[in-house]
């Protein structure tokens, strides 16, 4: 009598646990596949713009790489123009909103008085959330005129300015790498501003308050104690909103001039990489479609190269501050 | 066909059902009623209304998607559509391989559009090799001298001409280059024709739309719109010489004296561009669009209802044509269509 509920109870527990071990074996497995199905999108994405644009990538090889002209009519393509703009009008971009969000962060964590924080943050977050597409009207019909209307001071003034001043020479015609610069750099500030916000709200009141106490100025706070703090979680940050800039479409094609020139001037026309895509690809056929994924492509290696180059920075200021 | 107990919501997935269908296995939907086609964005708008009105007259409706003339042809090459319809017509050889044909659908006209201020709208007049000359940056300001020839009296400004063209591909950019390139040899031996072509100056603005917002803002540019975006946005358009060297103004009377003049009874099977036609009272850059459909379709009964709409629409559709700005065709080329479709359509 006694026995039995023993041997029941051991018989119980010996398959609950080999169920159990099924269950997590299974549960194991469906992580794993979650996991695994990014890779291949990933991978798959890549593959199939490399073989769509193999006729150009191969074809043409590095002809495609370095050359700046783009024929449709000869059927001759070089990739350099879309590159330039894409990379130009990014790094604007972040040159502007990497400061400015920079403050804003800044401020919402070190100075705001507490009820002001709130509305700054939401607004901040709806910033985020509007469509790429209805920046690209705003730039079109309410930014370019107006930076139409003060291109020609900026010629007058910084286009004297040795060095710097070819950047501000051209016709005032409003749209160019500047403006679309500018654009973008409101379009990534929210990404930016949102993550430095979060992290500097990481660094512990303590130190702070132990700088505070020792005599040191807000500057010096921020930027002894914490900025070094955040550091790593800051240009992942800025990454982040590089990577949204590398990639931003709509609005680009609507305030860029989409002319495949590289110009030394930054009130000039150029293309990016994804406008031309979105402008030419609904009429493209043949070699001129190779093209145009072999540009998509060219993205992923561009972006891929970027995000690298972000890691390898990590990589090397950590080892200096000698982790 | 469609039982009256059904529901609403189950009819528009029948509906669906039945599109998917017939686009995945090229054949007819479960009802002859539907039909479907896709390609040029330049006849969407009036294709759309075209079918609202047809279905009204007879029930059956025409679903048009408007992907682009590259699209167009490709869908129709594959079967999956029961018309296409494209900016470029088709050559001989690929119409006789896949056995297709074609025929002009409406009639729309390209005019330049400027904003110059000083300078209404229609006062300026400009000729082909003029317009050649400033969309390949020869001619740089608006007081050159060639421009001043054309325009006695006018008092141009010297400033510097900005350059707008269209940035994505499209049909309109197809004949506005074939035209400079019929009336310019230079044009035609350094950027030659296409959907897309590689500018030698100028900004690019995507869609009609683009263009349209790029001349209005900026001050001293010239683009080029079809005719329904620059009376619409009141953009100041250009009177044209023609080839008969007479100043036209772009209105539905010029354009349908382009395609009446056009010499469509040697183009086989419509190939024929309607860009600098012979007419003393011709618009020099008019453009069509061709339906491309199978002569020998799977899809008989589908491809009826394709025929019979496009016949109303010749007859009927002018009215719906005249309110987007489009023209409808001259009766003397409908004639020679009904011809074409007797003689090669089964």
């Amino acid at each position: 009598m006694s026995s039995l509920p023993t041997t029941l109870e051991s018989i119980n527990t010996d398959h609950r646990s080999r169920s159990d071990a099924r269950h997590d074996a299974w549960f194991r497995w469906l992580l794993k596949g979650c996991a695994l199905l990014v890779l291949a999108a990933l991978l798959g994405a890549a593959l199939s713009t490399l073989w769509g644009g193999r006729e150009v990538l191969f074809g043409q090889g590095l002809h495609f790489l370095t050359t700046a002209e783009w024929n449709p009519v000869t059927d001759t393509y070089g990739a350099l123009a879309p590159v330039f703009g894409t990379l130009v009008t990014s790094l604007i971009a972040l040159v502007l909103a990497v400061p400015v969000s920079f403050g804003i962060a800044l401020f919402l964590t070190e100075i705001a008085p507490a009820w002001l924080r709130g509305p700054v943050s939401s607004a901040i977050e709806l910033l985020a959330s509007i469509p790429s597409i209805i920046y690209g009207m705003w730039g079109l019909f309410v930014f370019v005129p107006f930076i139409a209307r003060i291109e020609p001071a900026l010629s007058a003034t910084l286009g004297h300015i040795p060095l710097v001043g070819p950047l501000f020479q051209g016709p005032p015609i409003g749209l160019g790498l500047l403006t679309a610069g500018i654009v973008l750099a409101v379009m990534i500030l929210p990404f930016i501003c949102a993550v430095m916000r979060e992290v500097f709200q990481t660094v512990p009141t303590r130190l702070k308050e132990s700088a505070y106490a020792l005599g040191s100025t807000t500057w010096e706070v921020v930027w002894d104690i914490v900025l070094p703090y955040t550091r790593s979680a800051v240009i992942g940050g800025i990454f982040l909103g590089l990577g949204r800039a590398l990639g931003e479409t709509m609005a680009v094609t609507f305030v860029l001039g989409n002319s495949y020139d590289i110009t030394g001037s930054l009130l000039m026309p150029g293309t990016s990489i994804s406008s031309s895509i979105a402008n030419e690809f609904n009429e493209a056929v043949g070699t001129h479609r190779s093209a145009l994924i072999a540009l998509g492509f060219l993205l992923f290696v561009v972006t891929f190269v970027v995000l690298l180059v972000a890691r390898l920075m990590l990589r090397r200021l950590s080892r200096r501050e000698g982790r | 066909m469609t039982p009256r107990h059904i529901t609403p919501g189950h009819r528009n997935k029948l509906r669906l059902l039945a599109l998917a269908t017939s686009l995945a296995l090229g054949i007819g939907a479960a009802h002859a009623t539907d039909i479907t086609g896709a390609g040029s964005s330049f006849v969407y708008p009036v294709i759309s209304k075209w079918s609202a009105a047809y279905a009204e007259k007879t029930g059956n409706r025409v679903n048009y998607q408007s992907i682009g003339s590259g699209g167009g042809i490709a869908q129709i090459k594959a079967g999956t559509v029961d018309f296409g319809a494209s900016d470029m017509p088709l050559d001989e050889a690929t119409l006789a391989k896949f056995g297709l044909g074609q025929f002009p659908d409406v009639i729309g006209g390209i005019v330049p559009a400027y904003n110059v201020p000083g300078i209404a709208p229609g006062k300026l007049v400009l000729d082909g090799s003029v317009l050649a000359k400033i969309f390949l940056g020869q001619i740089s300001n608006w007081s050159d001298p060639a421009i001043a020839a054309l325009n006695p009296g006018i008092a141009l400004p010297a400033s510097k001409i900005t350059v707008v063209h269209r940035s994505d591909g499209s049909g309109t950019t197809f004949n506005f280059t074939n035209y400079l390139s019929k009336v310019d040899a230079a044009w035609k031996a350094k950027v030659g024709e296409g959907t897309a072509v590689s500018w030698p100056v100028g900004i690019g603005g995507k869609g009609n739309e683009g263009v349209s917002a790029y001349v209005k803002q900026i001050s001293n540019s010239i683009g080029y719109v079809e005719y329904a975006y620059a009376s619409q946005n009141k953009l100041g358009y250009a009177r044209m010489k023609n080839s008969a060297g007479q100043v036209v103004q772009p209105d539905a009377a010029s354009f349908q004296a382009a395609a009446s003049t056009a010499d469509w009874s040697h183009a086989k099977n419509f190939n024929l561009l309607m860009t600098n036609a012979p007419g003393t009272d011709a618009w020099p850059i008019t453009a069509t669009s061709w339906v491309i459909m199978f002569k020998q379709p799977k899809n008989v009964a589908n491809s009826k209802v394709a025929l019979d709409f496009f016949k109303w629409a010749y007859t009927n559709g002018q009215q719906q044509a005249a309110a987007l700005d489009y023209v409808p065709l001259p009766e003397s080329l409908v004639k020679q269509i009904e011809g074409y479709w007797k003689a090669e359509f089964k």
